[in-house]
């Protein structure tokens, strides 16, 4: 397991360093340069800027000055579209906030997500089995930014309980509908699993056994039917987790959250090179780390699993 | 929104292990598959999306690009549905007809997911079995890749590559299609390894069969009840992700259109008493997605019987 | 504002009082006076230097203060300056400060303009807006940004710390209206050296405006609190300015709605029904910007748009009415010159397109094409390039269907705006939208753009053009050098000019002391105050 892990870790460098070419190489063989803007900038004071930060150098220098920055003083680099602030800075004010209400609406996600699916799966072809794939499956397929305006309308304007956008650590009214939008079609998606792979495990003879000695049943469903039926939602987890990072841009957009999802986006179009870079080797990095941990999870639950 | 890989494993080894003479999993595949309500609703869902997509100009009155001036400027009120004035679904804020930007929609939305599945499909297929039948270092070294490229962060890329390239179908296309082949080459790969030493396979390769033709005559077409499922299941997916795209700006040009460009829209003025602008596209996406799910999972259970 | 300038050197003491708006009798103010209104994206920057947009212009207006503030009207007030003194050959210019301290106590001094001026050119700040020092012509300004003089060689120089005096190149008409602009505001030398790049920060920054710097969260709001320092402190009301970022504008009017917003934008369309719903909150102003398709006339250009005729169709064919009326609908006028027909003394030429009727409009428009070879068995093809925008989207697709009819075939090319504007400049497109604001009010700042050697995307050229502005630069009376320009431009077509802007707000009405009559929009949270509702 331990060498599994350092495996990972070690594939981890190749992994950030090829993300760092592509993205960069992307980056700059698009059109259009940090400083394009609608006033042609006379040539001295482009000459200047390109100068100042660099970007007068060859490719692959700025490549290796800006891969030697990182890993040598663990400095992004400056941002040419917020010149009073460094990357280190940006990410700093912004990543706390994605990870805040992309952490709670991972945890909604799973928890509301697995307890549903459960229900279901217990209450088999039930109302409450109709009631949550009928949910369920609406709320798999509404896009985010579809669900985010509509829950403006609704909680803003007409009931007037919770704050149109913005963030605060300290007032949770802020977190709430972020987190509901982002996690609405995980949960769903989590609900659908957890219910057909429940469904399985409930078949299985050796829950049948346990039911068979006398068991009762809610303590078959939590002691012996629940540790099985996690496997196929952990490894969903992963992936649910890197969508959730790409879902926080309809968020930022829609909420003025001030994440790192929206200064992506701006980043990549106002070509703030450094900023996108950032950004990238930080999600890249994280779903990493994400994925490894959904794998260490996946071994603890499935004993049979040896890596 | 994603694919269980466990349980395309499952099919995949249950396909692969099927190579006993005289017993096709598909005949028994197609009699489970007629008996699953859920599955058959959504083919005939999709056959009726996929109706509309073709013919639905056909009883269009406008095209999807003409204005309507008479009902531009006050599309709240004279712009609803109406079969009197040919917009059967209303129009838009520009007063252009909605039906026929909603077939007009249906069609890139449904060419998207189908191109671009169709394309994760065919590169993580031969790329899974050309690593799986060749083994040794050259399956190593792709598989590493497989595990490198695991961990970028797809979406970002595909919004660098439409940043780089401009926005064009086939960019699209691509950019999409190469978001999921990875899964697609992992399960292939595990399946060619336990094909690969079959008798038939050791056969064709002791008469000197090359090994493009193998992959090809053999390993492949024991792969495609899990081609099939997948692609199935990776379509909805593809729409989806176009749908975000399109919603960042970064989608098709104007006055083409897709369901995400047409929900994007509708969801901005749904404040402003044209909720027909949201509800009509939404519909469709909404019970397209349904219908390829239902498909994509009828035609895995039918496939792969376990006991349920 | 009336004009100052005489042949004879004078002493100008401005006299109007300095803060314009005061609460009326009768009128009650609120207990908490805040204002919170609504940004589209987040602040760049708070460093005069180095700002490049409106949104951080309305910001620094409130945080520092230039030599000139605009009033209510857009006529130029005493600002950090009490008066100021013109040479004779109208090339210097003398400025006496009033009495004034940074909101860390420092006193205001020439000095600080002088630093902060040198600061703009210095190639090491590198500033995007170094070009505005140029346009004021100020003396060295071109040398110093291309680094072939030091900085210090700059036309502008402390005679003691309240005096600063101002030398330029050539007379510029224009040049006291360039004073209120965020460029020009001083910046404090000792906080900027101590903090460098972070001295924009909550905390480090330290202006001479009306406001300070509370807290600033990029893409979600920025604070500003009343500076009990500045030197009129007395005479302002309102307490708390803040600006909330919302990226979508739909939810802005949304969050307005819900009372969360003072002001916001009314997104495209919306405006007769809000101010049907609400007479006394939806509110539209002019505002000194003008939309174009500008036409690539240069060697790199299609061959059609080479030929004044189609042109000329192009602009002919384009419906502006329903454009104005049945998209927009925002008290936008059609546009048929380049300059905005509220700019100060500016006199439209009248243009025989805006009096003909579309039908006519589009007749002779088919006549020109057929003229020129062109019809419907062989199209103009051309493709149209406008820049990810909702608004920009809408009107290149009507724009496309307006075309359709006379045989002209449009593409539409909807990409970045990076892309957009690295293809204007190097005419790599057909034909291209284009929005211009004014930098200050007179005609010249939109005029100039189609100079030879101005921005002039498409290249376009016309020797009799260029000698009229340049003529405009010295020239008493200039009202009429502009009209034959903008004669020249409705005759040879560079551009189809589309419509002239309009500031289409939504705005509590319990707040008080916005202006409504300047066009360029500059608004001074200094005289803003809340009623009681």
């Amino acid at each position: 397991m331990l060498g599994y892990v350092i495996r990972r870790l070690a594939i981890a460098i190749p992994t950030l360093l090829l993300l760092i070419v592509l993205s960069f190489v992307l980056m700059h063989l698009a059109p259009g340069g940090p400083f394009t803007q609608e006033r042609a900038l006379p040539p001295q004071v482009l000459a200047n800027l390109n100068a100042k930060y660099g970007l007068d150098d060859p490719l692959w220098r700025q490549i290796w000055n800006y891969v030697h920055g990182v890993v040598v003083h663990f400095d992004f680099g400056p941002s040419f579209v917020y010149p009073d602030r460094t990357v280190n800075q940006l990410i700093a004010d912004g990543f706390p906030v994605t990870l805040t209400y992309g952490s709670l609406a991972f945890l909604a996600a799973v928890t509301v997500g697995v307890a549903l699916g459960t229900l279901a799966a217990v209450r088999h072809n039930g109302w409450l089995d109709y009631l949550a794939v009928g949910v369920s499956i609406g709320a798999q397929v509404l896009p985010n930014f579809v669900m985010a305006p509509i829950l403006v309308l609704v909680f803003t304007l007409w009931l007037r309980l919770l704050p149109g956008g913005g963030w605060s650590f300290s007032d949770p009214s802020f977190w709430i509908m972020p987190v509901v939008a982002l996690s609405t079609s995980y949960m769903a998606s989590i609900a659908r699993i957890t219910r057909s792979s429940m469904l399985e495990v409930l078949g299985s003879d050796h829950v049948r056994t346990a039911r068979a000695k006398g068991m009762p049943e809610h303590r078959v469903v939590l002691h012996h039917a629940l540790r099985p039926a996690m496997l196929p939602v952990i490894s969903y987890l992963g992936p649910v987790f890197v969508s959730m990072i790409t879902g926080s841009v309809v968020i930022d957009i829609y909420f003025s959250t001030g994440g790192i999802g929206k200064a992506f986006v701006d980043s990549a179009l106002n070509r703030d090179y450094a900023v996108m870079m950032g950004i990238t080797i930080l999600v890249g990095a994280l779903t990493i780390l994400f994925n490894l941990l959904v794998d260490i999870l996946y071994a603890w639950i499935d004993p049979k699993i040896r890596y | 929104m994603v694919i269980d890989p466990r349980k395309m494993q499952s099919l995949a080894a249950r396909m692969a292990g099927d190579e006993v003479p005289g017993r096709s999993p598909w005949a028994d595949a197609r009699r489970r598959f007629r008996r699953n309500k859920a599955a058959m609703t959504g083919l005939a869902v999709l056959a009726l999306v996929a109706l509309f997509a073709l013919s639905g100009n056909l009883f269009a009155r406008w095209s999807h690009e003409e204005l309507d001036f008479s009902v531009m400027g006050q599309v709240a009120t004279a712009g609803q549905p109406s079969l009197a004035n040919g917009h059967y679904f209303g129009t838009d804020d520009l007063g252009r007809d909605l039906f026929a930007r909603t077939v007009q929609g249906t069609r890139i939305s449904l060419l998207v997911g189908i191109v671009g599945a169709g394309i994760a499909v065919v590169a993580g297929t031969l790329f899974g079995a050309i690593a799986g039948y060749s083994g040794g270092r050259t399956d190593q070294v792709m598989m590493r890749t497989v595990d490198i490229l695991m961990s970028i962060p797809y979406m970002f890329v595909l919004i660098l590559l439409l940043v780089m390239f401009g926005r064009s179908m086939t960019m699209l296309f691509l950019g999409i299609g190469l978001i999921s082949w990875l899964d697609m080459a992992r399960i292939v790969r595990g399946q060619t390894l336990s094909l690969k030493n079959r008798e038939f396979i050791e056969a064709a390769r002791v008469i000197g069969v090359p090994a493009w033709r193998i992959i090809g005559r053999h390993i492949v077409p024991n792969l495609l009840g899990v081609v099939a499922v997948y692609a199935t299941l990776l379509v909805p997916l593809m729409i989806l992700t176009e749908s975000f795209i399109s919603f960042l700006g970064l989608g098709v040009q104007e006055p083409l259109t897709s369901w995400g460009a047409l929900i994007a829209e509708g969801a901005g003025t749904m404040g402003y008493g044209t909720l027909w602008q949201l509800a009509f596209p939404l519909f469709f996406f909404v019970v397209t997605m349904f219908g390829f799910f239902f498909v994509g999972d009828g035609l895995r259970d039918a496939l792969d019987p376990k006991d349920r | 504002m009336t004009k100052l300038f005489t042949t004879t050197a004078l002493l100008i003491v401005m006299a109007l009082p300095a803060s314009a708006v005061q609460p009326a009798e009768g009128e009650t103010l609120a207990e908490s006076q805040t204002y919170t209104y609504w940004l589209l994206d987040a602040i760049k920057t708070l460093d005069p230097a180095k700002n490049t947009d409106v949104e951080g212009s309305d910001v620094l207006r409130q945080l520092f203060e230039g030599l000139l503030n605009e009033d209510g009207t857009g006529g130029m007030v005493p600002g950090a300056a009490e008066s100021y003194d013109e040479s004779e050959d109208r090339l210097t210019y003398t400025f006496t400060l009033r009495d004034a301290r940074w909101s860390n106590g420092d006193p205001v001094t020439a000095g600080d303009f002088v630093y902060a001026w040198r600061r703009v050119v210095d190639p090491r700040t590198a500033s995007e807006y170094a070009w505005f020092l140029e346009l004021m012509n100020i003396r060295n300004a071109t040398q110093i940004i291309a680094g072939q003089l030091p900085p210090d060689q700059l036309g502008v120089r402390a005679i003691d710390d309240k005096t600063l005096e101002v030398r330029l190149t050539a007379p510029t008409p224009f040049f006291l209206k360039t004073l209120a602009h965020a460029t020009t505001y001083p910046v404090p030398q000792r906080v900027v050296e101590e903090h460098g790049d972070a001295w924009t920060q909550p905390g480090n920054l330290v202006g001479n405006g009306a406001f300070t710097l509370d807290s600033h969260t990029l893409g979600v709001d920025i604070t500003l609190s009343r500076n009990p320092d500045y030197w009129d402190a007395a005479n302002v009301v309102m307490q708390t300015v803040r600006g909330v970022t919302v990226n979508d504008n739909n939810v802005g009017l949304t969050r307005y709605l819900a009372g969360e917003l003072d002001r916001v934008q009314i997104p495209a369309g919306q405006y007769p029904r809000l101010s049907q719903e609400h007479p006394d909150q939806a509110v539209s102003i002019p505002y000194a910007c003008s939309y174009a398709y500008v036409f690539n006339v240069s060697d790199k250009g299609p061959a059609a748009l080479k030929d004044v005729r189609v042109r000329q169709a192009l602009s002919l064919g384009l419906n502006r009415d329903i454009i104005v009326n049945q998209v927009l609908q925002g008290g936008q006028k059609p546009a048929y010159s380049w300059t905005h027909w509220a700019i100060d003394g500016f006199q439209a030429p009248d243009a025989e397109i805006a009096s003909m009727t579309q039908e006519e409009r589009s007749d002779r428009a088919r006549a020109l094409l057929a003229e020129a070879g062109y019809g419907p068995d062989n199209p103009v093809s051309l493709t149209l390039q406008y820049n990810m925008d909702e608004n920009h989207k809408k009107l290149a697709i009507a724009a496309q269907q307006f075309w359709k009819p006379l045989g002209v075939k449009i593409t539409l090319n909807n990409v970045e705006w990076k892309v957009h504007t690295d293809r204007m400049q190097s005419q790599d497109f057909d034909m291209a939208r284009y929005a211009w604001c004014a930098d200050y009010n007179e005609a010249s700042t939109f005029l100039d753009w189609f100079r030879t050697d101005g921005y002039n995307s498409g290249k376009w050229s016309n020797a009799e053009y260029d000698r009229l502005l340049a003529d405009s630069k010295t020239a008493e009376d200039t009202a009429p050098l502009y009209k034959r320009a903008e004669e020249i431009l409705a005759a040879e077509v560079p551009a189809a000019f589309v419509y002239h802007y309009a500031k289409v707000d939504m705005i509590n009405p319990a707040i008080r002391g916005i202006p409504t009559r300047n066009v360029t929009n500059s608004w001074y949270a200094k005289d803003l105050y809340r009623l009681a509702e």
